[in-house]
């Protein structure tokens, strides 16, 4: 892809980008959201034209209409969310829209044999054909998906954040499936927010700002500081700030608390002015123990305290008694996507009559204050980017000035620029007196934000150690049971 | 900034207003003696009273994410509900009344059903539908019912010569009124941002810590009131008791809740907008039948506009996207 320029009315999404991508490479797309990525992406899928600029695919003119002869034409989108049945079988997944038929029949075997050779070049030849996709845990769905992309014969796979809900095992095992396709000599672009993932499977990197090629180099000349002052455009001193805090009285209290089937007898103690991390891989319980001391799910027994409050409540009162809860899912759980900026901040605490007038200044000042990027309060805040939905998310927990802020993966899949003003906001909340809970699966965030960590392992949580006691190393053994 | 939001609505209501003058111009170029009199403009907005007040409670119930296929069996059960009061020798208030609380009653049936059964609003509705109906028809033993006069059937009726001052008569009135609450109820309202919010994302209702099956029983039960005004309408138009009427009803209701810009996903959907979508509807039957087209003309028509209606709505809030 060479000078590719893209304009939306009066703004230019692209200008001049290139992008070479060689036959048997991993090539990493970086660059904060908004960066340009996902359109230069929508270009190459063929979702979108270009205004400018030429693509080239193995020597030929590749010039897409639409995301079906993209496809066609051998380049092969895989996104974060994937577009899988759930209740058709792996083989009809993988051959949706390119069955093998005679007279309209489908024609079995020779489909198991095509489906079985994809899996088995990357390396899952034990894959139950028949079992409905349902049945198969994301990562397995995601191979799955990656089969389709091989079964078609595609020259270039494009991974855009495939390991933001994996655990870290799984990632193990989808990069030796990206490995599996650079040896079949296919071309891989790889999109990620996780610069230690690119700095271990990326041969080569290309970076953009604001729309603007920035440069393209072997992956070997330079770290992850490196990677984001390019990103950036300048280098971050100090990506974790922690100031100097003093914990103070316990605030929020938990007795061996047992949800039904998760956590199992959490006990911990979190006090004001700290941020205590919780670690553990996806399915360890974290969100089911935010979940019940929030009152979404039941509990089964044991106490939760916060202040003076004792007992089982609803989210309703939870939120009477100072207790916030961002969800790590934005789209499904944390925001109503259709309503306006100002009724997703505001929702927690609206007053019987609302003041339109009011509503609006109260959500522009913590728009403002978090520095959101929008039209206005009355946007609908489906239309704002990952990071700036996430902010509003958590500045509905500052506009109700709860006291402690459980947070579930508050940074996942947002740009590197809002990441670090989040971090800003915790250790400001911290610094002020308020409590944080954590729950994050990026370890170096974890150990970069928190004073204390704590390990969640099968529903049970392990011990809060100071972070200085921790390392990325214990904590992951932890997590896995070793 | 703030005109964002109110500029996309005002969008929705003037291309609504934009439509329905393009049916009514359409009928009065054809029939320019009658149809754009003062006169007939009066007509249609009596006519459409009975969907009109049954599409504020639909726009509510689909603003949620709910749906209620029930309400034509609603307001047949209130028409025989009030009729049965007035035959047992009660006064007109006291049968107006009975007729509210049977709206209310169904839609307190309905909502219960969904939040304590955890059952779809289609499936509940769909079984609401056949047991309402079969109840009105067990009260009225399957017949009309004949009921003394009183002015409960002068609501919609055509006004004399010395009451000519009113303009309307007293239920297109009272259809307006409940549409200028309801819309303030749903904009201005804590109430009215959380059915909102339980239609645009019920999960994260729950997370604020919005009780969302009460929010759900409360929009039923409130629209169970109009449907119940609704019916008092169908009685007085009647002035009998009769359990087979309204039969399809719910289709109108939901349809002119839908041409009025609502999304049956819920979240969205406009009081005006539904108000205008009945109107339309009122209008395109009406013209069809002043012009002597046959029935399925208006069929045709209003099948067209339906789908037409939402492909607009879907290209306009497509867009250009951040």
């Amino acid at each position: 892809m060479s000078r590719i320029v893209k304009r939306f009315g009066a703004t230019v999404a692209l200008n001049g980008v290139n992008l070479n991508v060689e036959k048997g490479e991993v090539h990493a797309l970086v660059g904060e959201n908004g960066s340009g990525k996902s359109t230069l992406m929508r270009i190459l899928s063929g979702a979108i034209q270009p205004d400018e600029g030429t693509m080239m695919l193995d020597g030929q003119p590749y010039q897409p209409h639409s995301p079906m002869q993209g496809r066609h034409m051998g380049v092969a989108m895989i996104y974060q969310e994937l577009s899988l049945c759930p209740d058709l079988s792996v083989t009809e997944n993988v051959l949706l829209g390119m069955e093998m038929t005679s007279g309209g029949f489908i024609r079995e075997s020779e489909q198991r044999k095509k489906v079985s050779a994809a899996l088995e070049e990357l390396g899952y030849p034990d894959l139950d054909l028949d079992a409905p996709v349902r049945n198969y845990t994301i990562a397995i769905r995601q191979i799955i998906e990656i089969a389709r992309a091989v079964a078609l014969g595609s020259k270039v796979v494009v991974l855009d954040e495939p390991t933001s809900s994996l655990t870290q095992g799984d990632v193990e095992k989808l990069f030796v499936a990206i490995e599996k396709l650079k040896a079949s000599g296919r071309a891989i672009i790889y999109i990620s927010h996780f610069l230690d993932e690119i700095e271990r499977i990326a041969d080569r990197l290309t970076v953009l700002r604001d729309g603007e090629f920035i440069s393209s180099f072997p992956a070997h000349e330079t770290d992850a500081n490196g990677i984001v002052s390019l990103m950036v455009g300048r280098t971050i001193e100090d990506a974790y700030p922690r100031s100097k805090r003093s914990p103070g009285e316990p605030i929020l209290e938990l007795g061996a608390l047992s949800g039904k089937t998760k956590p199992e007898g959490v006990t911990f103690q979190l006090r004001r002015g700290e941020v205590l991390g919780v670690a553990g891989l996806n399915g360890s319980g974290r969100t089911e123990m935010l979940r019940v001391v929030f009152g979404l799910d039941a509990v089964k027994s044991g106490s939760v305290k916060i202040g003076k409050f004792d007992g089982r409540a609803k989210p309703h009162d939870r939120w009477d008694q100072g207790l916030g809860l961002v969800s790590e899912d934005r789209k499904e759980e944390g925001l109503a996507l259709t309503m306006p900026i100002a009724d997703n901040l505001t929702l927690t605490r609206l007053p019987a009559i609302i003041s339109a007038a009011k509503q609006a200044a109260d959500a522009q000042n913590w728009i403002s204050k978090m520095s959101v990027k929008c039209r206005g309060p009355e946007q609908a805040i489906g239309e704002l980017s990952g990071g700036n939905q996430q902010k509003v998310a958590i500045a509905r927990l500052l506009y109700h000035d709860v006291d402690v802020l459980m947070l579930d993966e508050p940074t996942r899949g947002i740009d590197v620029g809002s990441k670090e003003q989040i971090y800003g906001v915790i250790d400001q909340l911290a610094l002020s007196g308020k409590a944080v809970l954590m729950v994050s699966s990026y370890l170096p965030e974890l150990l970069g934000v928190c004073d204390r960590i704590a390990v969640m392992h099968k529903g049970h949580l392990g011990p809060a150690r100071p972070v200085a006691e921790c390392t990325q190393e214990s904590i992951m053994q932890e997590a896995s049971g070793a | 900034m703030s005109n964002l939001r109110r500029f996309s609505s005002l969008a929705n209501v003037a291309g609504l207003i934009a439509a329905w003058l393009l049916v009514f111009g359409f009928f009065s170029v054809k029939k320019h003696d009658t149809f754009m009199t003062v006169a007939n403009l009066e007509l249609l907005a009596r006519q459409t009273t009975i969907v009109a007040l049954a599409s504020l409670g639909m726009t509510m119930i689909i603003v949620s994410g709910g749906i209620d296929l029930s309400v034509g069996s609603v307001v047949a059960f209130v028409t025989v509900a009030i009729a049965a009061t007035l035959k047992a020798g009660q006064g007109p208030w006291v049968a107006l009344l009975a007729g509210l609380i049977a709206g209310v009653l169904a839609g307190l049936l309905n909502g219960t059903l969904i939040t304590k059964l955890k059952v779809g609003p289609f499936i509940v509705t769909l079984g609401t539908l056949l047991i309402i109906r079969g109840v009105a028809k067990d009260i009225a033993d399957e017949q009309k019912i004949d009921a003394p006069t009183n002015w409960l059937g002068d609501l919609i009726a055509t006004l004399g010569p010395k009451d000519h001052w009113k303009i309307f008569p007293i239920g297109v009135w009272l259809t307006l009124v409940c549409a200028v609450l309801v819309s303030l109820l749903m904009k201005k309202t804590r109430f009215g941002r959380h059915i909102v919010a339980v239609g645009s994302n019920e999960a994260a209702a729950r997370l604020c810590g919005i009780p969302v099956s009460r929010v759900r029983l409360a929009v039923y039960v409130l629209a169970g009131l109009f449907f119940g005004l609704a019916g008092l309408m169908q009685f007085s138009r009647l002035t009998v008791g009769d359990p087979t009427v309204a039969a399809g009803l719910e289709l109108d209701v939901i349809a002119a809740v839908v041409i009025g810009g609502a999304s049956l996903n819920g979240g969205q959907g406009s009081v005006l907008g539904s108000l205008i979508g009945a109107f339309i509807m009122t209008t395109i039957r009406a013209g069809c039948s002043q012009m002597g087209y046959k029935n399925y003309v208006q069929e045709i028509v209003t099948g067209l506009i339906i789908v037409g209606a939402v492909t607009l709505d879907k290209l306009r809030s497509k867009g250009p996207s951040t």
